[in-house]
């Protein structure tokens, strides 16, 4: 605790000279970078867009509103397949994680050298892009439709579930395992019925929390043209039809809104 | 007593009974069938998509820095600056947003109302929230950081109303006994207990902004998702392959950091 001494009296002081200058500076270079990095979007900014932008919502608003009730039944099909190519997307995205997230956990990755720091680096990529890039690609080498989409989402899905469950793989307790391997288990059976039991939550947990993101994901691929509802939100904002832009916007929150329902519903049972 | 034949044992399921097991299990089954139905994949489609399939990922295989690096940074810069600022105002944001949302520190209606505000904040993708952005600000950057914000300050601010309903209350109870207005008791009581919560979280989403901001690029806010988007559709697969590792590298090297940050924090 750093005590200054004037003349008879010692004060306290929260900080030594020495750490005040250095957090004195640490703010000063903080503040200095973000004036640098708001002097550059300032500079690609045309500031008269941005003045007449409440125009603009108004604009928008009034063209959008009322939506148009008789495009709410087309809606239906492609909700249907934002569905199918979520939840298709998830479970192949899960089946592709597993094998990986054993890869990847110290304790039963075969090869602690080689295997792990790939199986990590594969989790990592999948992570990083996120899965209207992988969508884009997807759709110059498959064609516009459903099976880009549920591929982005499956390889965007990979990364996430299987870093969870890793994680989980590595915090589970060795005991089990090693009292199972001790009376004589095989190595496959110790952790099917030592490991997998205690992971089994987590997994479950974890994909259907994956599942209600995805949910969220699918639905603007169509954009791209990966299938799904935002196809037809892509060709109604093209044809500037802006009243079934809004019916298209409030199925997205309304199905949104199921699935988060769901998802919190199935992962408080399970938990 | 009664005696029951002797069974072997059974692992406990994860549901119990099985009518539901059964029912849950065949209609998943039974679902995912008529789900692959609709998929429908075309052969010959793909054997086209093979051809560029190939080019693509020999275009991986040579990750081409040099042509375009002018444009790609510039746009690495522009999304960097993205991620500063956007994450720097919505800290700043979400702190009176998350207070307000917080159950025990403010009335209900202000509670709901803030509430309700977050929650319309996250309802949306990003990329809807960039295209109406986009539509009202104009192509660029601020755009993208206006999307960004918004995103970050539903996220941030409902962790920091969750992180606030948590706290001990006896800090704010010594405080109110002492004599303390409803500002100073909110500052001492209760900062201290969530400031290395929302730090540390606002750390964890400057990483998620980087990525958004590739992202938002393609509908025109900004950053290195243009760039990505125009090689790709100039069949640039060498700068696409180059683009793509950088951001990889990016993210990869900023979860390192923050999380490196954030265990020293907690």
């Amino acid at each position: 605790m750093p005590v200054l001494e004037r003349g008879d009296t010692r004060e306290w002081r929260r900080r030594t000279s020495r750490e005040q200058w250095l957090r004195f500076l640490g703010a000063l270079a903080l503040t200095a970078a973000l004036v640098a990095a708001s002097a550059t979007i300032s500079a690609q900014t045309t500031w008269s867009f941005v003045l007449d932008a409440g125009a603009q919502l108004r604009d928008l608003g009034m063209r959008m509103f009322p939506p148009d009730g008789s495009y709410a039944v087309s809606v239906a099909r492609p909700l249907l397949d934002t569905l199918h190519i979520a939840t298709l997307g998830t479970a192949l995205g899960v089946v592709m994680a597993l094998p990986l997230a054993f890869a990847a956990a110290t304790s039963t990755t075969p090869s602690r050298l080689y295997v792990r720091p790939l199986a990590i680096l594969l989790l990592v990529a999948s992570r990083s892009v996120n899965s209207i890039i992988w969508a884009l690609m997807l759709v110059v080498l498959l064609g516009p439709g459903l099976a880009a989409g549920v591929l982005a989402i499956a390889l965007r899905s990979v990364g996430f579930v299987g870093k969870l469950v890793y994680e989980a793989i590595e915090e589970a307790p060795e005991l089990p395992v090693m009292a199972m391997e001790t009376t004589g288990a095989g190595r496959a059976q110790a952790l099917a019925f030592g490991l997998i039991p205690q992971i089994l939550p987590t997994m479950a947990g974890v994909s259907i929390y994956r599942w209600e993101i995805n949910i969220r994901e699918a639905t603007i691929l169509g954009l791209v043209g990966a299938g799904g509802i935002g196809m037809a939100l892509q060709a109604s904002i093209d044809a500037l039809r802006w009243s079934r832009v809004s019916v298209i916007l409030l199925a997205i929150l309304a199905t949104v809104v199921f699935a988060e329902l769901v998802s919190a519903r199935i992962r408080r049972a399970l938990a | 007593m009664v005696t029951e034949p002797a069974r072997p044992w059974q692992p406990p399921r994860m549901i119990e009974s099985p009518a539901h097991r059964r029912l849950i299990i065949g209609g998943v089954a039974l679902y995912g069938l008529l789900a692959l139905v609709t998929v429908d994949i075309d052969p010959a489609r793909i054997a086209e998509g093979l051809t560029r399939a190939g080019e693509f990922f020999a275009g991986w295989l040579r990750p081409d820095f040099v042509t375009r690096w002018t444009d790609i940074r510039a746009g690495l810069l522009e999304s960097l600056a993205m991620t500063a600022v956007a994450t720097a105002a919505a800290l700043l944001l979400s702190v009176p947003l998350g207070l307000a949302a917080a159950r025990n520190l403010v009335p209900g209606p202000v509670y709901t109302a803030a509430r309700g505000v977050l929650a319309i904040a996250r309802a949306f993708h990003e990329i809807l929230v960039a295209i109406l952005f986009v539509a009202m600000f104009g192509f660029g950057p601020f755009a993208g950081v206006v999307t960004l914000v918004v995103g970050s300050v539903g996220f941030l601010g409902k962790l920091l109303a969750e992180a606030v309903e948590e706290i001990d209350p006896a800090p704010l109870e010594a405080l109110s006994a002492a004599g303390a207005p409803w500002a100073s008791r909110v500052v001492f009581g209760v900062f201290p207990q969530v400031m290395p919560r929302l730090l540390g979280l606002a750390l964890y989403r400057l990483d998620i902004n980087f990525r958004e901001s590739a992202v938002i690029g393609l509908v025109g806010a900004g950053g290195i998702g243009a760039t990505l988007t125009t090689a790709f559709s100039r069949y640039e697969f060498e700068s696409v392959s180059a683009i793509l590792i950088l951001i990889i590298g990016m993210v990869f090297t900023a979860e390192v950091i923050s999380g490196r940050l954030r265990q020293r924090l907690l």
